[in-house]
């Protein structure tokens, strides 16, 4: 942005291996936005490669890396970003509108499927301010899913909710995991971490660690061993 | 993505902000209303006027001496016109089909206790063949046979004035004490462009009125008529030379002036079409106008929806997705003042032809040229915002708040 060039990243270099769960931790600055981003093809690396799923995305144009974000990756943000006056069905569909290839039956078919799998298919005609921030995430969770991509990134996905919920959303993840996808989550909360299988340690632009995690804890585990929910939970 | 798709979009977002979506399709309204309108009303006065030039006989050419100025007095010049200017011109001139002298004599026509204050016309009957004048009873006289016989020709009003219980033919009428014996009666023509009566009119020979009434050689006016419309010039350009020739004439100016009907037409409607271009320009301002609400309206929804733009593009949607999906909104919202307005343009035209009797023509051509500048203006003043739409970064698009 000024004049002076900054490098959020340097020297990085890591794999992320089909059906992996890898956690991205680093306090503000450490240069996680900037690998998310690279890592959703939102922005290119100024040098050095990223290779997604066989593909090499530094050289594509702007279409290009639409095209690969339309196809390959499917994202969940902090804020849900669910259109709003939009019905859940309506916002899970909303990746596959960008694919000429799905038809409008086919896209239907698919939304239901993804919010049956975050189980929010009796949900499908609510508003998002007719929902909790945990189902919105669910819905964003599915819309994430519809366009079966090869890696789901998650920014930060729980940061806007308590902890129950943080772990319902867990929950979700892990078991989309034990069915293949491959999943990268951004986070600054170490029990967060604890949920993945891998975790790298971003710090002033370099991997500062990158441990895969022996001892997985199971969300579900996690979720029924926290206290009984107070009287106003959402 | 399809056009369908992106239409639905588009008009997802418009009905989501229907008060704003309304004011902006209200400005293009209001734009094409007023041209359609305005248009109309140009249209209609300009049919208007032709239509009663014509009536009037259009192609009327006018001839009458010159005005000289002396000493700062303006008075007739000495060439003047005579009854063989008009037997050349009728026997040699070949672009007109009728000529006649015109003499007007002022005075009061008295029946009994009747009477009318009808200037008297001193004419050939080619006359009312070139104002477009028709027998309803009895005949018109004979130039050759007639020669200043007192007779005369009455139109509707002047029977109406002097002969109130009807029957006017072989009566008589006094005028300037010379009685006239009533030979025929003209159809009504009703007033003209100029608010003057044309059935207020009595014809006699202009033998008669150059001999009796005005004891004169000389004639005041000659009209004739061109063989049809476009020949006016060329017939004044013949009958000019004709009556150069008789006089030997070799002065770089014309011994006479000549006014004819088509440039009549041409200076009244000229004057008519500037004033309807004037109102269709202000028209045509006015949809400018609303094309900028529209441009205002737009960059206000990208700048609003910036992080739906981001999570858009994170979610696969190419500039171009972005970019047609603001350039449909601001295409849907011009098309539909357009089709609006061109509907209050018509109703608004034909509410004014009704109730204050002014003449209006809507033309198809205004309808169809102001939707598609109803189009051009959707795509001109969207198009900026959707480009801006478009080239947004994702990731900033998205932090956006």
């Amino acid at each position: 942005m000024g004049d002076e060039t900054v490098h959020a990243l340097r020297g990085v270099s890591f794999d992320i291996h089909k059906g992996e769960f890898v956690t991205i931790m680093g306090a503000s600055g450490s240069g996680k936005s900037t690998m998310l981003n690279i890592l959703g093809c939102m922005d290119r690396p100024t040098t050095g490669h990223y290779i997604l799923d066989g593909e090499h995305t530094e050289k594509l144009k702007r279409d290009a890396l639409a095209r690969i974000r339309s196809q390959k990756i499917g994202f969940v943000f902090q804020s849900y970003n669910l259109l709003s006056r939009t019905t859940a069905i309506e916002n899970v569909e909303l990746p596959l509108l960008y694919n000429s290839k799905v038809s409008t039956a086919e896209r239907h078919r698919r939304a239901i499927k993804a919010l049956e799998r975050v189980g929010l298919a009796d949900r499908m005609n609510h508003l998002p301010n007719q929902l909790s921030g945990g189902q919105q995430q669910r819905v964003a969770i599915a819309r994430a899913l519809v366009n079966d991509p090869v890696i789901i990134l998650a920014d930060e996905a729980t940061g806007n909710l308590d902890t129950r919920t943080s772990y319902e959303i867990m929950m979700i993840f892990q078991e989309l995991n034990r069915q293949g996808k491959t999943i990268a989550f951004v986070t600054h909360e170490p029990d967060i971490a604890t949920f993945s299988s891998r975790t790298i340690t971003l710090r002033d632009g370099l991997v500062k660690k990158d441990i895969i995690n022996e001892n997985v804890q199971d969300a579900k585990a996690a979720y029924e061993a926290l206290p009984p929910p107070e009287e106003f939970e959402e | 993505m399809s056009p369908i798709t992106l239409i639905k979009i588009a008009l997802r977002a418009l009905l989501r902000n229907r008060m704003r979506t309304f004011l902006s399709v209200l400005g293009i309204v209001i734009g094409v209303a007023a041209v359609i309108a305005m248009v109309a009303m140009g249209e209609g006065s300009r049919i208007s006027i032709k239509e009663q030039m014509t009536s009037m006989g259009s192609n009327a050419i006018i001839i009458m001496p010159n005005r000289d100025r002396r000493g700062g007095v303006q008075m007739e010049s000495t060439e003047s016109l005579e009854e063989a200017d008009v037997i050349a011109i009728r026997e040699n001139a070949t672009y007109i089909n009728g000529v006649s002298p015109m003499m007007t004599v002022n005075g009061q026509a008295i029946v009994g206790n009747n009477n009318s204050p009808t200037s008297l016309s001193g004419v050939s009957a080619d006359y009312l063949k070139i104002r477009n004048y028709e027998i309803e009873d009895g005949v018109i006289f004979d130039d050759t046979a007639d020669r200043m016989a007192k007779v005369c020709v009455i139109g509707q009003t002047v029977v109406k004035n002097l002969f109130p219980e009807g029957d006017p033919i072989g009566k008589t009428i006094r005028y300037k004490n010379i009685p006239l014996k009533v030979i025929g009666t003209l159809k009504a023509k009703g007033s003209g462009d100029f608010g003057q009566d044309n059935d207020d009119v009595i014809f006699t020979p202009y033998q008669t009125v150059m001999r009796r009434f005005s004891a004169t050689t000389n004639i005041r006016q000659i009209y004739a008529n061109s063989i049809g419309e476009g020949y006016a010039a060329k017939a004044t350009e013949e009958i000019m030379g004709i009556l150069k020739e008789r006089r030997n004439w070799t002065k770089p100016t014309d011994p006479f002036r000549v006014f004819t009907q088509e440039e009549m037409i041409q200076m009244v409607t000229s004057t008519s079409d500037l004033i309807s271009l004037v109102l269709t320009i202000i028209a045509g301002i006015s949809l400018f106008v609303g094309g900028i609400g529209i441009m205002n309206i737009m960059y206000v929804s990208v700048t609003e929806r910036t992080k739906e733009i981001g999570l858009r593009m994170a979610i696969g949607a190419r500039s171009r997705d972005i970019m047609f999906q603001f350039l449909f909104e601001s295409v849907i919202i011009s098309l539909l003042g357009g089709v609006i307005g061109i509907a209050l343009g018509i109703a608004a035209s034909e509410i004014v032809k009704t109730f204050f009797n002014m003449p209006m023509s809507v033309s198809i051509t205004s309808v169809i040229v102001s939707f598609a500048v109803c189009f051009a203006t959707g795509v001109f003043f969207g198009w900026y915002p959707a480009r801006k739409a478009s080239r947004l970064d994702p990731i900033e698009a998205l932090r956006f708040e």
